[in-house]
């Protein structure tokens, strides 16, 4: 009786578990299958569109070019991140090295998590408003950049932490043993071994910078002809090529999209691949005993 | 030996939070001696030996009473240059921490904290402090390496020569030996038994065979209470306290 009860219960549990397997098959190649449906609608829309010409060619009305926008693109991106990620670093500095555990850190901790929650168009207002209006700058790189390295602190922020956290806290206890003080153990010892996790973050907030487009409406304008003359100028970027060319040429829509998706992807996979060499460094300054090579090590020295 | 001990601890009492651990410390230390630190897991020997370099700052809601003086000066005073003090109270820590940086800055390391810049000047302190250490020989040819890529024993030893390099009078070494082999331990053993000539040593061991061989003097602790100090040759032939006796015969702990 008994045994066969728990061999019913055995079968009704294994086809459960096939069930539930075959269904994380299908939902991952669903996954995988739109991934490479958008990959391959923009490419295939887009990259006949693509030439020298639209690339880095002079903006004309009759041969559009994303020129302005990759350089404003680029402007974007120097503005935010000089200005976002010495900030945002110093403030994940400020709170694993310097704050003591508490009420304050929990809500400076709240009040990052909840500015990575705000719609971006919320922040393009608040930028519009802000800088265009109250200061007078009407669109600008400037604004727009001031905007989006508010966007950014987040992101830095939290993965500075994390690998700022990630460092040994023997490293800052042989330090201070020593006679160094907090700022020159920080600067010295901790900073530096944080470096690679810290500047994967800079590249991911890079990607959100250039993937951005709503903030941009508001802040930048939509400038498409036009280089621009100054960090005080109007300008555009390129993705919000994309929705200005979407409303006049989904050709060109599709051939910005490409770039814009490459330097994106491009910018996650050397994130990805800095994070993998930290942590292979990490691997073996540590000398942690690896699970299986060890063995295998040994084996062969014998 | 009449004159006064280079550190006094009086009547120290430390809590971390609520917790008490140490309780009514007292005890004097010699200039170059070697004082062992002995007592079961827990009984507060690492917890006393941050006292002297003040590294108990660093924890949070720990506060101490009492008095520590090295060469007369308080050091839970407010106008001490904590920074100062560390530099001359090296510590050596359980777990060899070299920094992952070339075998020469970690011991420049110091040096540089404390204002010394020039290659020239830096040389021979690194030279220096690498003898001294017992482990000159071993990584001359490697200076420029990871200090990461030597052995555990070897990084143990350039973490007393970065200790060295600052020229302390004190050297506080925490189970420096817990994690090395039997061959590494012995040489770090030997080690103390020269550097005792320029420096006042204080070791934490689990190893009573080791505290015997190399202290001058132990201190038995338990539950925060030190219960035993003396001559070593004493502690180890006829200890006063009991308890000190089953522990040091090993019949607990
Ligand atoms: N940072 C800390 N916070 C709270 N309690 C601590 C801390 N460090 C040590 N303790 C406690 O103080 C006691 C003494 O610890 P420690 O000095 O490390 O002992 P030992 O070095 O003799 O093994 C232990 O009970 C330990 O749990
Ligand atoms: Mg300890």
């Amino acid at each position: 009786m008994k045994s066969a009860d728990t061999v019913t219960k055995k079968r009704r549990r294994i086809t459960r578990y096939t069930l539930l397997k075959w269904a994380g098959y299908a939902c991952a190649g669903l996954a995988i299958a739109a991934l490479a449906g958008i990959l391959l609608f923009v490419l295939i829309r887009g990259l006949p569109h693509l030439s020298f010409h639209f690339l880095f060619g002079k903006y004309s009305s009759a041969n559009p070019s994303v020129s302005t926008a990759l350089v404003g693109t680029l402007m974007l991106v120097f503005l935010a991140l000089i200005i976002g990620g010495p900030i945002g670093i110093m403030a994940a500095v400020f709170l694993t090295e310097y704050a003591k555990k508490g009420k304050f850190v929990n809500i400076i901790r709240l009040a990052v998590e909840t500015l990575a929650a705000i719609p971006s168009i919320v922040y393009g207002l608040f930028g519009m408003l802000v800088f265009g209006v109250l200061f007078g700058w009407g669109h600008s790189f400037m604004g727009a950049g001031l905007t989006l390295s508010i966007m950014i602190l987040p992101v830095i922020i939290r993965s500075t932490e994390e690998s700022l956290l990630a460092v040994p806290q023997s490293y800052r206890e042989g330090a201070m043993a020593l006679g160094a003080g907090r700022v020159r153990t920080i600067f010295r010892v901790v900073l530096p071994n944080a470096a690679g996790g810290i500047v994967s973050g800079l590249i991911l907030a890079v990607g959100r910078i250039i993937s951005e487009s709503a903030a941009l409406i508001l802040t930048l304008g939509l400038v498409v002809r036009n280089m621009p003359t100054g960090f005080m100028s109007p300008g555009t970027s390129l993705a919000l090529n994309v929705y200005f060319f979407g409303l006049v040429s989904p050709e060109a829509a599709a051939a910005t999209s490409v770039v814009l998706v490459i330097l994106v992807v491009g910018l996650n996979l050397l994130a990805m691949g800095l994070g993998r060499l930290l942590s292979k460094n990490k691997g073996s300054k540590k000398k942690r005993p690896a699970r299986t090579i060890p063995m295998l090590k040994s084996g062969v020295e014998k | 030996m009449s004159e006064q001990p280079l550190i006094n601890v009086a009547n120290v009492n430390l809590f971390y939070s609520d917790f008490q651990a140490l309780k009514d410390i007292n005890l004097s230390i010699a200039e170059n001696e070697i004082t062992a630190f002995i007592g079961p897991s827990g009984c507060g020997k690492t917890t006393l030996l941050k006292c002297f370099n003040r590294m108990t700052d660093l924890v949070e809601g720990c506060k101490v009473n009492g008095t520590i003086t090295i060469d007369g000066q308080d050091v839970f005073d407010k106008s001490v240059d904590v920074n100062l003090l560390r530099k001359d109270v090296g510590m050596v820590f359980q777990k060899p921490n070299p920094f992952p940086m070339s075998i020469y800055d970690n011991i420049a390391f110091g040096p540089r904290t404390h204002g010394i810049r020039k290659r020239k000047d830096l040389d021979p302190i690194v030279t220096q402090s690498l003898q001294r250490a017992g482990i000159w020989n071993e990584v001359k040819n490697n200076l420029f390496k990871s200090a990461l890529s030597v052995s555990g024993g070897q990084q143990q030893r350039i973490c007393i020569a970065r200790a060295l390099a600052v020229e302390p009078k004190i050297l506080l070494m925490d189970e420096p030996t817990s994690a090395l082999d039997p061959i590494s331990t012995g040489v770090i053993e030997e080690l103390c038994q020269e550097l005792k000539e320029q420096f006042t040593i204080v070791i934490v061991t689990h190893n009573m065979q080791q505290a015997a061989r190399i202290s001058d003097k132990t201190a038995f602790f338990l539950l925060g209470e030190m219960l035993e100090f003396g001559e070593t040759q004493k502690v180890f032939s006829k200890p006063e306290n009991e308890k000190c006796e089953r522990y040091i015969t090993g019949k607990f702990g």
